[in-house]
């Protein structure tokens, strides 16, 4: 499985996917954003981190960025594209994927622990994983979904949302909303679901000592949906 | 414009330091050489009333790579590893513009700890704020707690642990103190002495604007009436610009291109070149029209003391200037060459053509000042008489909770849940507990880190005060399993040309070296902030100390949330009651005066040593040492962490209940061990002469002492947790 | 009565925002630019009918909230 990470000058999670993918079975390539050519890949993330420092508005300068013509290629001619906290971000900037993500309801960065419910199996990524909550882990300050009315409905009638925001029994409610975000949308795909943008991390959690090992489920599915 | 003696004192000289200048130049310097003066001459730069004493701390050990000097210590963690680390202050920024204030001066410790080669792997900060009533306070608190996260978070280091205090002494003066620790291979460290003649010097990084001129003369001046007109000199901070120079710096330091680095921090250009220059024994000729600057007609005293953030300063090899660019270029930083080594042991300073310094190096470094400043001892307060009727209508919950929902006790989520803890991956004890504690990335091996201060007991006595920071600091890595390696200290004082304050300082500092001494847990770096004070009132003496330890495998790691129910509880160290200047004292029953808790270095040591060797063997399953609050509030964040409750065995030879529960007797910490465990762990600590009790058994939710107290953890968790999001919502 | 207020960083202090902007531009092949700077905008809806009364009003609310003078500017550029 050829995967590779996107790096945009200020991305900071590009180390973590990386040694998340390698670990699970993934060839990874390390990809410099001023690269006009996109390898061959399997898979292309678009890594967390503040691109550009946040400046503007999350993502919208690293959507502009030389390599981005080629990795809307790539998605369009169905490969996987996913994209988690900033590049969820640069993928909303690209339209790649519906909705915007404003700043969290309380204006304030959140570093936490969530559980997140996956709510569409029927994909690439998420077919037959063995657990439907996971523990994941959030750090952002823009992870607000928002979008129209008119696209809330296209979302919902194409079956869009990845994950939402719950508790550990899968309870989906504005109580476990960390940020604000409408109807506790945490991950959406496109319409052909081969592109996935998440805020969770699941990078950040996939071993025992963590607070967290979920993450590892999230990647082990992923490998065997390749195989 | 021509120099006097008045234009002199206008830039924090004394008429003597004045003097002095002109007898070493044998003429009246410029404009531009005495901005250099006053800036390598100042407090922050030259610690001319702090030299004689810091000289007294213990600096070396097995361990140490490098110590205080250099832009930060370095300590030896193994298989051709060392960690980079060190605390400084940005306290007169913060006070002035909190967000910018505390956001550079992240960035400057960060800086201070990639300059030497390693990638920063930790972040930690101090921070003290006035009391809560003031009305600056929850500003400030917002603003600074935003630009550590601002800062911290988008470089991509994760914040692992900190200190939040609120004292009214910190009303006109705040105190921010951060730290980072970083990674690095030991035949990889990169040192700020230039060697070598007709070496070409770099600048890199941001331009230079007219930000914060004489900052370094602001950090050593009392705040007055005039805070107005001081404001322009705050810096902004562009934490995306240092994370290029970040990845840029380290890129290059991947092969032997350079030949010593420095990053531009308070006095910019003046002190880097000379630093550099100075430890190499070397002259540095300068052209300031290479340098880039940002706003127009920039005048070369301008250019000389701009503290723009995001800089670097370093000598290359000849003939790497290309390679060079092309990293800087690639990252979109500015790269010029600015100058060059000399011969001449002199800094010469050029632009339009003109020589406008002319001084030798030593002149503005080793020559500097040095003072043997007056200084008052503090004797050490009488006890206070505790008559029984005082506890008479206390009840031990009220007290509980009060402590427990006191702002220096109570938990300080609200603050680090905005600061990316997890980033990097490799964070396995996040705030709150005892000591942060990082993986180091690819190994079994963890480092804990964990910031300490106690400002009440160093103004009470201040040599008792030094001690106890220190021996704090040490309990917190052995509470997490961690072998304490060495320390770095920032040293927030008063005005060090008023007696009392200068004792403060020299006391202080003596019982810190004491301490250090006697655990074998050296000074590595640090920096002192004299005049914290506003219009005459200064700040309790506050060292804040930052620890550091090493974990060989974080398998066995040890954290403080209890495990498993019917596990026991054991009270390790003496308990005799000590009541004043502890929180029971200051807050229940209004004593304000007394001496802190004494210091026995002998149990610190012993109690210590033999926890770790307990946990070492496998024995201990949680543990927390017992401090701030006393004994009660150990053990109920203990069952907060672990949502479990314990049942309190009636305490032997017991004083009073209150003492008991709320003194803050020091070297105690509680240990969770299994049943099973308890014969051969109690003839451990027997044979190790160490004191102990069992304290109690894990059960369910509830905390009980029979007859005396029942409680449920929801109820102190409730105590514990809302009121810092209360205060700041309100 | 709605007053129109900018809020901008002052010339001398360094705006990365604008900086980083500029470049990313200039990345997108838009040249001659000389400098980007970035500002916050702000509508505000007072009750006041007086002009005069309302803008002192603004002028407050800036100096104590909407500007941070230590590092930015401020401007009233509308009241209708």
């Amino acid at each position: 499985m050829n995967s590779s990470v996107i790096i945009f000058p200020g991305s900071n999670c590009d180390r973590d996917i990386d040694v998340a993918l390698k670990k699970f079975g993934f060839k990874n390539k390390m990809i410099w954003h001023d690269n006009v050519e996109l390898p061959k890949s399997d898979l292309v993330v678009l890594p967390g981190g503040f691109s550009y420092g946040d400046y503007l508005r999350c993502g919208s300068m690293a959507s502009k960025s030389k390599i981005i013509n080629d990795i809307i290629k790539f998605a369009n001619s169905g490969g996987l594209l996913l994209g988690i906290c900033n590049g969820f971000q640069i993928l909303t900037e690209t339209e790649l994927l519906p909705g915007v993500l404003l700043r969290n309801k309380l204006s304030e960065f959140i570093c936490k622990n969530v559980f997140v419910k996956i709510n569409n199996v029927e994909n690439n990524y998420f077919k037959n994983i063995k657990k439907q909550i996971l523990e994941l882990h959030i750090a952002h300050n823009e992870g607000n979904f928002f979008c129209s009315n008119d696209q809330m409905k296209k979302i919902e009638d194409n079956n869009q949302i990845a994950l939402l925001y719950c508790d550990k029994n899968g309870e989906i409610n504005e109580k476990f909303n960390p940020n604000g975000s409408s109807k506790n949308i945490a991950g959406i795909f496109n319409q052909k679901k081969n592109i996935l943008g998440m805020m969770p991390h699941p990078e950040r959690m996939i071993d025992k000592c963590l607070s967290s090992d979920e993450g590892s489920i999230f990647f082990e599915t992923l490998l065997n949906n390749f195989k | 414009m021509i120099v006097n003696e008045k234009i002199a004192i206008e830039h924090g000289l004394k008429k003597t330091e004045y003097k002095k200048i002109c007898e070493l130049l044998k003429r009246i310097p410029n404009i531009t050489e005495l901005g250099l003066f006053s800036a390598m001459w100042n407090e922050h730069c030259s610690y001319k009333s702090s030299k004689i004493h810091l000289k007294n701390l213990p600096t070396s050990g097995k361990k140490v790579i490098q110590g205080p000097g250099e832009n930060a210590g370095v300590v030896d963690i193994g298989d051709k590893e060392a960690v980079v680390f060190k605390i400084e202050s940005h306290n007169h920024p913060s006070f002035i513009e909190p967000y910018q204030g505390a956001a550079t001066g992240v960035g400057g410790i960060m800086r201070d700890v990639f300059t030497m080669g390693a990638r920063p792997i930790a972040n930690l900060n101090s921070i003290h704020f006035g009391s809560t009533q003031h009305k600056k306070t929850k500003n400030l608190v917002r603003g600074v707690v935003r630009g550590i996260g601002g800062y911290g978070n988008c470089i991509g280091v994760p914040t692992i642990a900190g200190q939040t205090c609120f004292d009214e002494s910190y009303n006109g003066n705040i105190l921010v103190n951060a730290m980072t620790l970083g990674l690095v291979k030991k035949n990889k460290i990169f040192y700020s002495k230039a060697t070598g003649i007709d070496k070409p010097v770099i600048y890199v990084g941001s331009k230079t604007g007219r930000d914060g001129i004489h900052g370094a003369s602001m950090a050593s001046a009392v705040f007055d009436d005039q805070i107005e007109e001081k404001k322009p000199t705050v810096q902004v901070g562009d934490p995306f610009t240092e994370k290029l120079l970040l990845e840029a710096c380290l890129e290059l330091m991947s092969d032997n291109s350079i030949i010593s680095i420095q990053d531009m921090g308070a006095a910019g250009l003046t002190s880097s070149s000379i630093e550099m220059a100075s430890k190499g024994n070397l002259g540095i000729e300068l052209n300031l029209n290479k340098v880039p600057c940002r706003e127009s007609n920039m005048n070369p005293y301008e250019i000389m003391l701009s503290e723009s953030q995001e800089r670097m300063l370093i000598v290359l090899e000849n003939g790497k200037e290309g390679k060079a660019k092309k990293i800087f270029d690639k990252w979109n930083l500015d790269f010029a060459i600015i100058g060059k080594t000399t011969s001449s042991k002199k800094i010469e300073i050029y632009f339009d053509g003109n020589k406008v310094v002319d001084v030798p190096i030593e002149f503005l470094s080793d020559k500097a000042p040095e003072y043997d400043r007056k200084w008052k001892k503090t004797k050490l307060p009488i006890k206070n008489k505790y008559n029984k009727d005082i506890y008479k209508n206390l009840k031990i919950l009220n007290v509980l909770k009060k402590i427990l929902s006191n702002p220096n006790v109570c938990s300080k989520e609200w603050i680090w849940r905005q600061y990316d803890h997890t980033v990097m991956g490799d964070t396995i004890q996040k705030p709150g507990g005892n000591a942060g504690v990082v993986r180091v990335h690819g190994s079994n091996k963890a480092i804990a880190a964990s910031v300490d201060s106690s400002a009440n007991y160093c103004f009470a006595h201040p040599l008792t005060g030094g001690k106890q920071v220190v021996c704090e600091s040490w309990r917190n890595m052995i509470s997490v399993g961690a072998t304490p390696i060495a320390i770095t200290n920032c040293l927030n004082f008063g005005n060090p040309e008023k007696e009392e304050n200068m004792g403060e300082f020299v006391e202080c500092t003596q019982g810190i070296g004491e301490a250090c001494k006697y655990l074998n847990y050296p000074v590595v770096s640090g920096n002192v902030s004299f005049y914290n004070e506003t219009k005459d009132k200064g700040i309790k003496p506050t060292p804040s100390i930052g620890g550091v330890g090493l974990i060989q495998d974080y398998k066995k790691m040890v954290s403080m949330e209890l495990k498993k129910l019917d596990n026991i509880v054991l009270l390790i160290g003496k308990t005799e009651g000590h009541i004043d200047q502890s929180i029971f004292a200051k807050e229940i029953l209004n004593k304000k005066k007394g001496p802190p808790p004494e210091i026995n270095l002998f149990n610190e040591k012993n109690n210590g040593e033999t926890i770790l060797k307990l946990i070492n063997e496998g024995y201990v399953k949680s543990a927390h040492d017992v401090s701030l609050g006393g004994l009660l509030v150990a053990i109920v964040k203990m069952c907060i962490f672990g949502n479990k409750g314990i049942y309190i065995n009636k305490p032997k030879n017991l004083i009073n209940y209150f003492q008991y529960f709320f003194g803050e007797d020091q070297a105690r910490y509680l240990i969770e061990i299994e049943k099973k465990d308890l014969t051969k762990v109690k003839s451990i600590l027997e044979k190790n002469s160490v004191y102990f009790n069992e304290f109690g058994i894990i059960q369910e939710k509830n905390i009980v002492l029979k007859d005396k107290l029942s409680v449920t953890i929801d109820e102190l968790i409730e105590a514990n947790k809302k009121w810092l999001p209360n205060y700041m919502s309100n | 009565m709605k007053i129109s207020v900018i809020v901008t960083l002052k010339k001398n202090v360094l705006d990365p925002q604008g900086t980083t902007i500029k470049k990313a531009l200039e990345g997108m092949s838009f040249n001659n630019i000389n400098e980007v700077r970035q500002g916050k905008y702000f509508e505000i809806d007072i009750d006041e009918k007086n002009q005069r009364k309302a803008e002192e009003k603004a002028n407050e609310m800036c100096k104590k909230l909407l500007a941070n003078l230590v590092i930015e500017d401020f401007k009233i550029i509308k009241s209708l």
